[in-house]
């Protein structure tokens, strides 16, 4: 199948960076004042490099402090979630994968809702507390899950694992529920939250989610070779010499952090792993080495422009996130089960 | 250099016992061969070899350490395997996944892609013919490519040993061999799996036997394709014969054994020019005959008279086609020219031992003393004229066949001696004539007979009906040639 005009000009980082420095400035340009791109070039030379600016220092306020955190924060989420669905796939030889159809980011939404509800916090974890519960949660759901999974089927059918994600988001969601139901008023916020937005949270939860984004994508990027050799079965992966136990191990845990860093501080965001892997895939193929960069960067794009359509397209209300991704990614989904099970019964 | 020591390996899936106290050897370079039926262990042993199952009881040591002191790399330096089945994934070149086969030999945290990578990668896809497809993606490629793909990513792991389950399944006969080609160029050690019994023959050095868990044997093609070994392993009816061009044994199945219940089992019909002997089944033929000489199977045996003046540049092609005239086969077709007059052909028959049937023409103007042929300076072979047809109602061995043409041949020779016979060359008393030609043919049913000499019951039935059936057959010429005169 010859690549279309659209595939080859996507397919190198040049381009991908654009796109997403693009999005990032189009994220901060629109809202309810807009702000033109050299307005935000000046502003950010003058904090960077203390350059002359010539706008004005109510605008400057609204740069640096409301919009940029918020698009920063969108984008590192979207990063997070397309490498965790990255992840995800190739290791469970398992298009249907992602943080959200699996359940972990589910999981992940009961740890951060049981730090709301509790007040949990453990003094040395200090502020960490939230995204370090729910990494936790998403880890110990995502074992759970495989562990289900391998238990019901050996061979781990793609249909499985989307079976054991469907049980555990209604499980882990009427969990919230009922902690909501119990809490009164004060937890009405974090249904809001559930549904996934990147709104009003500044730069504390930039820096809260930041090292656990560094580790986690670090993580993955140095296990390229290992994601590759597992996409073609544990096996192969096993007779070329990888460390099987031990790497996968890594990947899930850099996967976990990814997950529930980001549900801890956007909350339950779907599809942007089922979604990004998926373009990225049909623009530079399946391997890894390009995969991996590319979905970081255009998936950082995708939620920063997702960002804006949410909160422009029903302006000065807003929509949470998480409905503008799962409009995009579920009919997507249903379109890979399709296929996936046409060609099984051919 | 041992490569591979298998010592009292055990295994067990729960209260399953697959291997029981396993041991042998594999040689560094050699091409060794796992057989035996379904459930007999062949793949659990393969799992234990290539560390997918790790070991429950005895050891293994792979060259000359313990296999469990390899680190995963170290042993992907050492090993690598062949699946049956290739898994492939979505979106990959060849060239992407031949490349994962580099894995072993790139450090953990700064994986450098080197010169030295590039080129073995490329050298193995020049090596399994798939450099002109290196960008292709692997679901574009067919079932063989893939496994051919898959061989070169394990050929660039620069193993010592490769592991093989069942390499050429899925794979047409042309594609098999050029595999299994290819693997037995590489020098490798090579230890495979195999399904069919005359594959393993042709490639293998030694082969393995396994039966319910238990080694059976251990050797060499040779010392184990024997018909009661075969059939103590797999449970069928095997007969083995020997390959046409290379010195290595082959199996064949016997389905069914037919019993043969007709009375009639063979039609003479003379004709003007030929004598045809018909079959009523197919007779396991040993003969020096024109057409279909050798060892093969025949319905029709033809002996043709041609003038005592023809010559023919091809006369084997010369004779199909008068062959396909007739309205024969060739394919099932023996058949003999003669110069001697059709109508002095001798017939006989007997019922003891067995039921056999000798036919002979002679014509003696040839004669050949052949312990002083040397000494003529001719060289011209003309139309037989001793030809000598054998049928037996009796199944022969490959030995008792030889045996028997060793048997006929002396007959012949002596009803000459006694007939004073003499070459005209070289004045002394003939042992044939100078393209005499034999046909031994047996039904293949009923009794078996594994020798066939001159002191068997059945060689000095034959012998004396040869030896009558020739004397005859010199009678009867030379009156011809009196009344001629």
């Amino acid at each position: 199948m010859p690549k279309s005009f659209i595939q080859t000009f996507l397919n190198n980082y040049i381009s991908a960076s654009l796109i997403a420095t693009f999005a990032l400035l189009l994220g901060v340009s629109i809202g309810s004042q807009s702000i033109p791109f050299s307005s935000i070039w000046e502003t950010l030379l003058h904090h960077m490099f203390h350059t002359p600016t010539h706008v004005p220092a109510t605008i400057s306020q609204i740069i640096v402090s409301i919009r940029l955190p918020r698009v920063v924060l969108a984008f590192l989420v979207g990063a997070a979630l397309a490498l965790a669905g990255v992840a995800f796939q190739g290791l469970l030889k398992n298009v249907l994968a992602d943080p959200y159809t699996i359940g972990v980011s589910s999981g992940a939404a009961v740890g951060a809702v049981i730090v709301f509800f509790f007040q949990l916090h453990l003094s040395f974890l200090g502020r960490f507390t939230l995204p370090i519960v729910s990494i936790m949660f998403a880890l110990v759901t995502l074992l759970f899950v495989l562990l289900f999974a391998r238990l019901a089927e050996r061979n781990m059918a793609m249909e499985t694992i989307v079976l054991i994600g469907i049980i555990m988001n209604a499980f882990f969601g009427s969990v919230i529920s009922l902690m909501v139901a119990f809490s009164g008023e004060e937890l009405r916020q974090v249904i809001s939250w559930l549904m996934g937005s990147v709104a009003m949270r500044g730069w504390s939860y930039v820096s809260l989610f930041v090292p656990f984004f560094i580790i986690g994508s670090l993580g993955l990027f140095t296990h390229i070779r290992e994601l590759n050799a597992f996409s073609f079965g544990e096996r192969t992966a096993a007779n070329i010499g990888v460390h099987v136990v031990r790497k996968k191990l890594w990947i899930l845990l850099s996967a976990s952090l990814l997950t529930g860093a980001a549900v801890a501080v956007s909350g339950t965001i779907g599809f942007v792993g089922l979604v990004i892997p998926h373009m990225t895939r049909l623009i530079c193929g399946a391997n890894h080495r390009k995969l991996l960069p590319l979905s970081f960067l255009y998936g950082g794009a995708f939620l920063a422009l997702a960002d804006v359509v949410a909160r422009t397209i029903i302006a000065p209300r807003e929509l949470p996130i998480g409905v503008i991704t799962s409009l995009i990614g579920a009919p997507l989904f249903a379109m890979l089960l399709f296929k996936s099970l046409r060609r099984k019964t051919g | 250099m041992n490569m591979i020591d298998v010592k009292d390996v055990s295994y067990q899936y729960g209260e399953k016992q697959v291997l029981q106290r396993i041991s042998f050897t594999v040689h560094e370079g050699e091409f060794f061969g796992i057989l035996g039926p379904n459930g007999s262990g062949k793949t659990t042993l393969m799992k234990l070899l290539s560390r997918e199952l790790s070991l429950q009881q005895g050891d293994i040591f792979v060259a000359g350490q313990h296999i469990e002191v390899y680190k995963p790399k170290e042993y992907a330096q050492l090993i690598a395997t062949l699946p049956q089945h290739t898994d492939v994934s979505f979106g990959y070149t060849v060239k992407e996944m031949v490349e994962l086969g580099r894995y072993p030999y790139q450090s953990t945290l700064f994986p450098k892609w080197t010169k030295e990578d590039e080129q073995v990668v490329s050298d193995s896809l020049y090596a399994v013919t798939l450099a002109h497809k290196q960008h292709v993606l692997l679901e574009q490629l067919s079932g063989g490519e893939r496994q051919r793909a898959a061989l070169a990513r394990a050929l660039v792991q620069q193993p010592r040993v490769l592991l093989l389950d069942e390499p050429t399944n899925h794979m047409d006969v042309a594609q098999q061999f050029k595999l299994l080609n290819l693997l037995k160029q590489s020098k490798l050690t090579v230890i495979a799996i195999f399904h069919d019994i005359n594959i393993a023959s042709l490639y293998c050095d030694r082969l393995l036997f396994l039966r319910d868990g238990k080694v059976v044997a251990c050797g060499t093609p040779r010392q184990l394709l024997n018909e009661s070994m075969i059939e103590s392993v797999f449970d069928t009816c095997m007969k083995r014969h020997e390959h046409p061009v290379l010195p290595k044994p082959l199996v064949t199945f016997v389905p069914f054994l037919e019993q043969s219940i007709d009375d009639v089992l063979w039609h003479v019909t003379q004709h003007e020019n030929m004598v045809v002997i018909e079959t009523m089944k197919p007779f396991k033929v040993l003969s020096s005959a024109l057409v279909g000489g050798g060892m093969r199977w025949a319905t029709t045996f033809v002996n043709r008279h041609v003038s005592l003046d023809y010559r023919c540049d091809d006369a084997e092609q010369e004779m199909i086609e008068f062959l396909r005239q007739q309205g024969f086969d060739e394919q099932w077709t023996v058949g003999m020219m003669t110069a001697v007059d059709i109508r002095d052909v001798v017939f006989t028959s007997a019922y003891e031992p067995v039921r056999f049937f000798v036919a002979v023409t002679a014509g003696v103007g040839n004669a050949v003393d052949s312990a002083n042929a040397w000494r003529r300076a001719d060289a011209i072979a003309s139309p037989g004229t001793i030809n000598t047809f054998v049928f037996i109602d009796g199944h022969l061995s490959e030995a008792a066949f030889v045996q028997a043409l060793m048997t006929v041949t002396e007959a012949k020779t002596k009803a000459l001696y006694d007939k004073q016979v003499v070459d005209t060359q070289t004045h002394t008393i003939a042992t044939g004539t100078s393209t005499d030609c034999t046909v031994i043919a047996a039904s293949q049913q009923g009794t078996y007979y594994e020798y066939a000499g001159t002191i068997t019951a059945i060689g000095k039935q034959l012998a004396r009906f040869v030896y009558e059936a020739t004397k005859t057959a010199i009678d009867r010429y030379n009156e011809r040639k009196g009344e001629n005169r």
